[in-house]
């Protein structure tokens, strides 16, 4: 009689120990998300040391990227990576609403599927294809075809005239954001086809059992109720539009200016690393650009609490 | 079979007449020409075990079945003199005049105010204060005022289950329908909350044609006027729910109704 117990006991020790090494194992492995973290923050620190120690922090503000004078600020990749993301977001985002909603509510069942995998076939083409297809296929078909289109239909119109001014050469901020915008639609289109899919059919029902059409059903409930998962896409868009680097530094045209019009070519801050780290000399230069890796560090930390911010808001707004 | 399952509804008034109705999921024939009429400002009750079909007809008075490809319904349900199924007829404007109230309580996810609001906004242009008004008036006519009164702005997902389904009731009355259909409203409540919306139903009687789907036998001899009693996709029985439950014509209805299946 006594065989069996002891037999029992046994066996919970032994489930005992796995459990605690299973513990101990995930622990580890989430600890080392934290220590990479923390790491590359202390080596971003410490190589961009000497660059922000003479510069200060007026490093931020600087618009000059002098390398022969060792003169240096970071404001035109900052506003490089900032308007080209701006602009990938402001055509992706409505598209990639578009997409999704085809997706979910009104696309025929036999067309879903392959175009879902379309989509997803789209987010895993390299980014340096990318980039070969912006230079050598879209930019010339953009300035030839668009640009001067544009210029003319802007006119002499105060703003626009000269956000569309300048040479059209096919490359530039627009493009760069253009191209950013295609590359980013495939993840926030596919994020948001699975959040619209999380709304429960019934709440769909009921919505449309009031006498909603497919539009108010769409704009009133189910993007309310997924206002949470389509912020987290869209950042996930942002993320990836503000750290590209391939695509961007074949289309953005590499000058170290900032001037009003987004058919000019200026850079961003990947693209800055990507093309000036292989011949940087030791010293200011390379510190500069450490500098300018801990900036996009930065921005995409304040991304990050934003979207949080944003959902936090809403959640309290919704009274849950 | 059919023949029998029809009913005189005398001098009543008739606010829905269901004629040679099929419906069809893809291939299956989900109901098998139902005939009958629904009793003006009655209540309606449908029972009959799982998968009998009493869902599917409520489902096909709204069109609901529209949102879904692959089903289909053939046959008339004349309402106001139109047929329902028309192609031509906008779905819109009869899930408008024709409400439903589901089986789980399904507030929008926005404030009480708002889910009342939300449909009529739709369809009527109000000022505010006649919004507030008609707020008021539909959530006393759920039987929620008293309890919401002092927090309208608060999420509507923040109230319990049953205070839940008797909003979604008040925002189906919002809109005055003609009609509200009931697809097993209490079958996610507790007995008190189940006790509250069986009343609620007594008293829109007077005012709005009720079909409720419901598990409960009981339930149904309770609230009802008139019981359809549905098996396989047929209709097998309809009468008075008194003479239904107390003297069934039909044996399948007997063995029903006294528990020998379903």
């Amino acid at each position: 009689m006594t065989e069996p117990v002891d037999l029992h006991a046994g066996r919970v020790a032994v489930f005992r120990r796995q459990d605690r090494l299973f513990h101990g194992v995930t622990q580890f492995f989430a600890s080392i998300v934290f220590l990479t973290l923390f790491g590359i923050l202390v080596s971003l620190g410490v190589e961009a040391y000497p660059s922000l120690s003479t510069f200060g922090m007026a490093f931020v503000w600087t618009d000059v990227w002098d390398a022969p004078d060792e003169k240096f600020g970071a404001l035109i990749q900052i506003y490089g990576t900032l308007a080209t993301s701006v602009i990938a977001l402001l055509i992706a985002v409505p598209v990639s609403f578009g997409v999704a909603l085809f997706l979910t509510e009104t696309c025929p069942i036999w067309l879903r599927r392959p175009l879902g995998t379309a989509v997803e076939l789209l987010a895993g083409i390299p980014s340096i294809v990318y980039g070969i297809w912006g230079l050598f296929v879209f930019a010339p078909l953009f300035a030839e075809h668009v640009q001067p289109h544009l210029q003319a239909a802007v006119g002499d119109i105060p703003v626009l005239r000269g956000l569309f001014a300048g040479a059209p050469m096919g490359i530039g901020i627009l493009t760069a954001g253009l191209v950013l915008s295609l590359m980013v639609i495939p993840f926030v289109a596919s994020v948001m086809r699975d959040v619209f899919e999380t709304t429960p059919p019934v709440l769909k029902e009921s919505a449309y059992g009031v006498g909603c059409t497919q539009w108010e059903v769409v704009t009133r409930i189910v993007l309310p109720y997924t206002r949470v998962g389509v912020i987290g896409g869209i950042m996930l868009g942002l993320g990836r539009a503000l750290g590209e680097t391939m695509a961007v530094t074949f289309v953005i045209g590499n000058a170290n200016r900032i001037t009003g019009s987004l058919f000019s070519p200026g850079t961003s801050i990947a693209s800055t690393l990507a093309n000036e780290f292989g011949e940087a000399s030791p010293g200011l230069h390379l510190s500069s650009l450490f500098a300018l890796g801990l900036v996009l560090f930065v921005i995409t930390f304040l991304v990050l609490a934003a979207s949080n911010w944003l959902i936090a808001r809403g959640r309290a707004k919704a009274g849950r | 079979m059919m023949e029998s399952a029809t009913v005189e509804l005398g001098s009543l008034a008739i606010a829905l007449k269901v004629r040679n109705l099929n419906f069809f999921y893809g291939s299956f024939q989900g109901l098998k020409d139902i005939n009958l009429d629904i009793a003006h400002r009655h209540v309606t009750a449908f029972i009959g075990p799982s998968g009998c079909g009493k869902s599917t007809l409520l489902r096909t008075f709204n069109r609901m079945y529209d949102l879904y490809p692959g089903q289909r319904a053939e046959g008339e349900i004349l309402f106001q003199g139109k047929n329902l199924l028309d192609k031509k007829q906008d779905v819109n404007l009869v899930r408008a005049k024709i409400g439903m109230v589901f089986q789980k309580p399904t507030p929008f996810p926005m404030t009480i105010y708002d889910n009342i609001a939300f449909g009529v906004r739709l369809y009527e242009n109000l000022s505010k204060s006649e919004m507030d008004a008609r707020v008021e008036w539909a959530l006393k006519k759920g039987a929620l005022w008293n309890e919401v009164k002092d927090k309208l702005l608060q999420s509507g997902l923040s109230l319990s289950g049953g205070q839940q389904q008797r909003l979604c009731i008040a925002r189906t009355i919002a809109v005055k329908p003609e009609i509200v259909l009931f697809d097993e409203p209490t079958s996610a409540l507790d007995p008190i909350s189940t006790a509250k919306i069986e009343e609620l139903i007594n008293e829109l009687k007077h005012e709005y044609t009720i079909a409720i789907v419901t598990h409960n036998m009981q339930q149904a001899a309770r609230i009802s006027d008139f019981t359809a009693f549905m098996y396989l996709g047929d209709l097998v029985e309809f009468g008075r729910t008194d003479e239904l439950f107390v003297k069934p014509k039909i044996v399948k209805t007997e063995e029903y109704i006294t528990g020998r299946f379903g």
